[in-house]
């Protein structure tokens, strides 16, 4: 059946418009947009007056911790959570068990994410195997497999040997690396920022200049190898600084900043509260003003949630003994909406581009946009509904969410993959 | 002020000159007790205190069960492993089960920093941090100040030398908090690798050198150098620490006549701190002690003493 969005403002960065639109879909496709499309008696209604029409939100990083860890999260809860944040397509981080590092493993994700799962999912591959850092994965055949990317995930290839071999022999396969920044060595056990919440604490540091020391050498074997790199989760100003200046000189490099680098900082981890452990770090203001302003001049192209779900009881723990990680992706637009869209830090606009159409282009996902023959990927938003985040209202697995008892606007209402509506906010009626 | 303004004692970082200054005045009259003959007062008889070190202690437990015993609170010890984790239990479920035991107060030492704030957060009972990994070490730090008052009349305007391993210490981070609020100059002194790089931020003057710290000093507390940090690395021998950081005979003719030494226990000797220090008659160390109990006592005293200790608060 046809499906007829009504009344919705529609969001498209490709062709620079904010406006009034229907949007008509048949099998799966937008097929039409226009001012005013006329309802015939096979379509469906729905009505969407006064809420914003975005492409679905594109979700460059995110740990679906299938197989290996289905007690954190599972593809099924994984896309679920994905799509009540509005989500349509998120990558996945091979960090599993058995990492993502051969075509087995990428194959059992897309077969589980077909058979399970109710969004897109593109899997990242492991850049060597076991994400050991010592021997390059089988990079030729992941590719071949479907993966979007490769990357080691949390754990860094500390040897810049491997990581350059690895770069040169994945450029011919056009892959993009996605590298979490972090000298091991450097960072030892730190886990909070080294400063002032290290020093209240007495909990081990974790310096900003672990992780501008890889940015670093990455950009400088992104430079000697000519790959596609692509930082995940910058976090300090000065890998702000290391990104703009390596952008300027005209390496091909990405980088992404997550909601919660973006509105918390390492005053909230005073509290011992496990939900703000994370990796890398929370960061002092200083280095949250740069991450905005860094996002606002485009030095980081897009937002990406590190969505890092763990069991309940793995995060009731003493702070040092609990994992590391934000369950986000529920709570990623409208935390960005509340915060940075409603004090004109960043438009509307600037979101989507940043969560949906500028991931996608990193990546070539051929996702991410609203024009007619493309597929029916939407998420409809609402900016003046209001909800607290609650345990309960969660549907990932992962409620370590350091959000939780904040009220928050921009809420998705409803999400649809290939026409097909994935999610529905209860209490949003969208017609029959 | 008669009242604390706080159901727990986490950590000194937030608690007031007021409030700092009721502690060390009802410790005053706690002290009292000990001149007596029989050394017990029935202050918080019916109260249960239980006492939980997930870390071997012997002076700190010995002193908060004695301090609970003197006011004839029904005392319970026990002691975990270092990783509740290893044990199978959460530390949440621990504090549930002292809760459900009727425990008004737990005092608590943990490895790990921040677990008395865990589980302030999920029990009713007072908590008092008793020393939480690398945190605070509120009691200790309260005891020193105590012992400075009583022997110097005051703690405002003066200068305060905190000698060692500022990083990880747990008695020098409550040491810092504590004095700065009370008023006190502080300084810190010890290798660049143990002393945590935004100390200035809190107004603590940094030295390198023990001769330029050790000028003009009113108080000298001395840290515990744990053996342990050598072999991380965090400074290249025991030899070299004595040399340069030890309290050794060279440095009596940089003490001031009326300085006061403390030092918080277990000594090594030899390492921090020589004999002739230990023993000279500017050293009040084992006063320490007996006042580590008479705070103690206070905090139970003020603690326990709250109608409200028994309110659900989140």
């Amino acid at each position: 059946m046809k499906k007829l969005i009504k009344n919705g403002i529609v969001v498209d960065p490709e062709r620079g418009r904010k406006e009034k639109l229907d949007i008509l879909i048949e099998n799966g496709k937008i097929v039409r947009i226009a001012e005013k499309i006329e309802e015939t008696e096979d379509v469906k209604i729905i009505d969407v007056t006064g809420k914003y029409v975005l492409p679905g939100l594109v979700d460059l990083h995110v740990h679906l911790r299938e197989p290996g860890f289905e007690h954190k999260e599972t593809i099924a809860t994984g896309t679920r959570a994905a799509a009540k944040g509005g989500f349509t397509s998120i990558c996945c981080m091979p960090n599993t068990d058995p990492v993502a590092d051969n075509p087995s493993v990428i194959r059992y994700i897309q077969h589980r994410s077909a058979e399970e799962g109710v969004i897109r999912v593109f899997p990242i591959g492991a850049i060597t195997k076991g994400s050991k850092g010592e021997e390059i994965a089988e990079i030729g055949m992941l590719k071949e497999a479907g993966v979007v990317a490769l990357s080691d995930d949390g754990r860094t290839v500390m040897n810049s040997g491997v990581m350059r071999r690895a770069m040169e022999y994945a450029t011919p396969f056009d892959l993009t690396f996605i590298t979490h920044c972090e000298d091991h060595n450097l960072v030892d056990n730190g886990m909070v920022n080294e400063g002032y919440a290290s020093m209240m604490t007495g909990l081990p540091g974790y310096p900003a200049e672990a992780e501008e020391i890889i940015i670093a050498r990455d950009i400088k074997l992104a430079e000697l190898t000519g790959a596609k790199l692509h930082i995940a989760h910058v976090t300090t100003k000065g890998g702000v600084e290391l990104i703009r200046q390596a952008k300027a000189r005209g390496v091909s490099i990405t980088a992404e900043v997550t909601p919660h680098h973006l509105v918390l900082c390492e005053e909230d981890v005073l509290s011992y509260d496990t939900n703000f452990k994370v990796n890398p770090p929370l960061r002092s203001k200083e280095d949250q003003a740069a991450l905005i302003e860094g996002l606002q001049d485009g030095t980081i192209d897009i937002i990406a949630t590190d969505h890092a779900p763990h069991a309940y009881e793995e995060k009731m723990v003493e702070f040092q003994w609990a994992p590391f990680g934000i369950a986000g992706l529920e709570t990623a637009l409208p935390v960005i909406i509340t915060t940075l869209v409603k004090d004109g830090k960043l438009s509307l606009m600037d979101v989507v581009k940043k969560m949906s159409t500028k991931p996608a282009q990193i990546l070539d996902l051929s996702v991410g946009g609203i024009g007619e023959g493309q597929e029916a990927d939407l998420v409809v938003v609402d900016l003046e509904w209001e909800e607290e985040v609650r345990v309960k209202d969660l549907v990932s697995k992962g409620k370590n969410n350091p959000f939780i008892g904040w009220k928050l606007i921009g809420w998705p209402v409803m999400t649809m993959v290939k026409g097909k509506i994935v999610y529905q906010r209860s209490g949003f009626n969208a017609g029959n | 002020m008669s009242r604390l303004k706080r159901k727990h004692l986490l950590g000194l970082a937030d608690v007031s000159k007021e409030e700092i200054s009721l502690i060390l005045d009802t410790a005053e009259a706690m002290k009292e007790v000990f001149t007596r003959k029989v050394k017990k007062v029935p202050t918080l008889t019916g109260k249960t205190v239980v006492s939980f070190f997930f870390e071997p202690s012997t002076r700190t437990k010995a002193s908060f069960d004695l301090a609970g015993k003197m006011l004839s609170a029904n005392m319970l010890s026990l002691s975990g492993s270092s990783s509740s984790v290893a044990k199978g239990e959460s530390l949440i479920d621990t504090g549930k089960t002292l809760e459900a035991m009727g425990a008004d107060i737990i005092v608590i030492r943990h490895s790990a920093p921040g677990a008395p704030h865990l589980l302030a957060r999920y029990v009713n009972a007072s908590i008092i941090n008793a020393g939480d990994g690398a945190h605070e070490h509120p009691t200790q730090a309260l005891l020193d100040m105590f012992t400075i008052k009583e022997k110097k009349g005051r703690i405002e305007g003066l200068n305060v030398l905190i000698v060692g391993d500022i990083l990880h210490s747990r008695v020098a981070r409550s040491n810092i908090f504590g004095l700065k609020t009370m008023g006190a100059n502080v300084r810190v002194v010890g290798p660049a690798t143990l002393i945590p790089k935004d100390l200035k931020n809190l107004g603590v003057e940094v030295y390198y050198s023990l001769d330029e710290a050790l000028k003009g000093a009113d108080v000298v507390n001395i840290l515990r150098i744990q053996r342990e940090r050598q072999k991380k690395g965090l400074f290249p021998s025991i030899r070299e620490y004595h040399r340069f950081y030890g309290m050794n005979e060279r440095i009596i003719s940089l003490l001031k006549d009326d300085v006061l030494i403390l030092h918080p226990g277990p000594m090594n000797q030899g390492v921090e701190i020589d004999p002739i220090i230990a023993l000279d008659d500017r050293a009040v160390i084992e006063e320490q002690v007996t006042n580590g109990v008479a705070v103690r006592m206070a905090l139970f005293y003020l603690l326990a003493g709250r109608g409200n200790q028994n309110e659900k608060i989140n």
